[in-house]
């Protein structure tokens, strides 16, 4: 029973990260329609701008929670402008063209921040300095580290944030409206182009945000730390139905309860295909995902 | 072309290839060809039998599929399996051993087809399911597909898991790379211009419009990446047995299928002259940018996704659109 429930909060604790980019794939797909590939590389460049800011504040000789968050904010801020100009150097000139121009596109933006990253930090591992002395919790003889905890917390909050700004504020209607259909919400006299760029600035802190905390609890980063990550995020929001807030949440969750399941089997080198897996089978069963709604296709 | 005309073209293009493969791996006289463009000479082969094929499933049928290289490594590892561990028995069917010519061919042709037809099977069972899924998603289910085929891959001790089939012996060579070339870019061909492409051709402008036309879909749909699978296993299988280049997990993955539909793109989707260029063009760059590599590893890829994404923005269409360049220019001529 033990083991069981440390497995579940280790399950957790690695589904929140999923969650936290899950998030952002979804909120662009909602929008935009387009699966944003390069998202897991904006989640490595806030590791990195992460790592640089804690570096030159000098954080591991003497860490601090405050300086952690002035850290990650800063991260964030990075990345959203990265975001922007994702959006608007790649994604806005073939905006008009084909669905599937847009995703070679995405593909390729995907490739130049992984093997840029990989030309100008290099192909090693980094160690993220310690920003925060690792604490590590006892709760009825399972353990929680403080650093799992924070993540946890953290994809709660910015699901409940997002799901706040979408629904309740006026950018969230224009962001729904976007979403719904680009050409009227234009007619309507919504400013599309901007409501997109915020959309990609919101995506891209959020995704900075769960890079510096997972570069907390696991210290090793490199350029291509966002490919496998990103991927599964990407599963994890098709699986709880892509475009749908709490849904990237469940299917976070779920993925990291299942990698977690399996790891503790024989059958752990296997863990890598389990997200796969569940997603071809749930793209067969339910297309639209587990929260998701599909609608019909007219000619 | 009437029977006698095929014929003929099939004598007199076996018997430039046997010509050429002399060339290539023998030397001719005191002409040796350098082994280092050898080698790239073969690569181009086997790249233009990936891409035109690829070509079949993303230009044509217009679905986009990211798995090629998971076809890749079905086809090469069964191919590359077979003639490790039943070659002899194979090359004694014709009387002889692996060491020789004959015996290497006969090995090499069942090689090649069990290749092809562990691919195929693999492209049956994950087209018939993903097939009715459109756009992203099935680029995504096919991603699937070929990450979950290469942790199989890694975790069977028998063909080398991690490390790679390095147990593989050299058998391939020009004349199978570039028969296997010219096979893949004429059934491509034909399959454009005749009603299975016209049908391919519907389904690529409005599914669901052809579909109420009375074209049976997904029935062509599957065969499209039955066949597109086939080829990629035989290309798996030519370069699974190219000479010190082993089959290696860590090699077939995401990165490489992209690589792959750069070529198509850069050629222009669609067009079988296109993936050839594209494939060509794409094999001999990053051989040429290699010194450059060596003192920034990783450069040659970003190059790759520049292109890719200046494509993409400047000339989605690629270098040839939709046009291919052939006899059809001469015949009008000749025909004046």
């Amino acid at each position: 029973m033990q083991t069981f429930l440390q497995q579940t909060i280790n399950g957790l604790s690695l589904g929140a990260i999923y969650a936290l980019i899950a998030l952002g794939y979804t909120m662009v797909y909602g929008v935009l329609r387009l699966i944003n590939f390069a998202h897991g590389d904006v989640y490595m460049l806030g590791a990195f701008a992460g790592y640089f800011l804690a570096n030159a504040l000098q954080l591991d000789a003497n860490p601090s929670i405050l300086w952690a968050i002035v850290v990650t904010i800063g991260a964030m801020a990075i990345c959203a402008v990265i975001g922007i100009l994702i959006e608007r150097l790649a994604y806005r000139p073939v905006r008009h063209h084909s669905r599937l121009t847009s995703l070679i596109t995405a593909i390729g933006v995907s490739l130049l921040l992984e093997y840029g990253g990989q030309v100008v930090f290099g192909a090693t591992p980094r160690f993220f300095p310690q920003m925060i002395r690792s604490r590590t919790f006892v709760l009825g003889g399972v353990q929680i580290t403080n650093q799992s905890l924070l993540i946890i917390l953290l994809a709660v909050a910015v699901m409940f944030g997002l799901h706040f700004i979408v629904h309740r504020t006026k950018i969230g209607k224009a962001m729904r409206a976007t979403s719904y259909n680009l050409a009227v919400a234009k007619l309507m006299g919504i400013n599309t182009d901007r409501v997109i760029a915020f959309t990609f600035a919101l995506g891209s802190a959020l995704a900075a945000a769960g890079g510096v905390m997972v570069a907390l609890s696991i210290p090793r980063i490199d350029p291509l730390m966002g490919l496998m990550t990103g991927l599964k995020a990407f599963v994890a929001a098709v699986l709880g139905g892509i475009g749908n807030i709490p849904g990237a949440m469940l299917g976070g969750m779920l993925i990291g309860l299942m990698e977690t399941a399996l790891s503790a089997t024989a059958y752990s080198t296997y863990r890598d295909a389990v997200a796969f897996g569940v997603l071809i089978l749930i793209l067969l069963f339910r297309p639209a995902g587990i929260l998701g709604t599909s609608g019909t296709d007219k000619v | 072309m009437r029977p006698r005309t095929k014929l003929i073209a099939i004598v007199v293009t076996m018997a430039v290839l046997l010509g050429l493969n002399q060339v290539v791996e023998y030397g001719f006289g005191e002409f040796q060809v350098n082994p280092y463009y050898a080698r790239i000479i073969n690569l181009v082969g086997i790249n233009i039998t990936l891409a035109v094929s690829l070509n079949l499933i993303n230009g044509l049928a217009g679905q986009f599929s990211i798995g090629h290289a998971g076809f890749m490594a079905v086809g090469g590892y069964a191919a590359t399996y077979l003639t490790v561990y039943h070659g002899q028995e194979l090359a004694g069917l014709a009387g002889t051993t692996l060491a020789t010519g004959l015996g290497a061919s006969v090995a090499m042709a069942f090689s090649l087809l069990v290749g092809a037809c562990a691919a195929a099977a693999a492209g049956l069972a994950v087209g018939i399911p993903s097939l009715r899924l459109k756009g992203d998603y099935l680029a995504i289910v096919t991603l699937g597909f070929s990450e979950i085929i290469r942790v199989v891959i890694l975790n069977i001790p028998a063909v080398g898991g991690a490390t790679g089939f390095t147990d593989a012996i050299p058998i391939t060579n020009f004349f199978w790379i570039f028969a296997m070339a010219i096979l893949a870019i004429v059934v491509v061909r034909n399959i454009a211009s005749s009603t299975f492409g016209r049908a391919l051709a519907a389904i690529r402008g409005d599914e669901i419009a052809a579909e109420a036309m009375g074209v049976r879909t997904t029935r062509y749909k599957v065969l499209a990446f039955v066949i597109s699978a086939a080829f990629a296993g035989v290309a798996g299988g030519l370069s699974g047995q190219l000479f010190a280049n082993p089959l290696n997990p860590q090699n077939l993955n995401f990165v490489k299928s992209i690589e792959v539909i750069v070529m198509i793109v850069l050629g222009g989707i669609g067009s079988t002259t296109g993936a050839v260029f594209g494939a060509t063009a794409l094999t001999i760059l990053p051989e040429a940018l290699r010194p450059v590599d060596r003192q920034f590893p990783g450069l040659r890829m970003v190059i790759y996704a520049l292109v890719l994404i200046l494509l993409m923005i400047f000339r989605p269409q690629g270098v040839f659109g939709r046009r291919e360049l052939g006899w059809q220019w001469l015949r009008v001529r000749r025909s004046r």
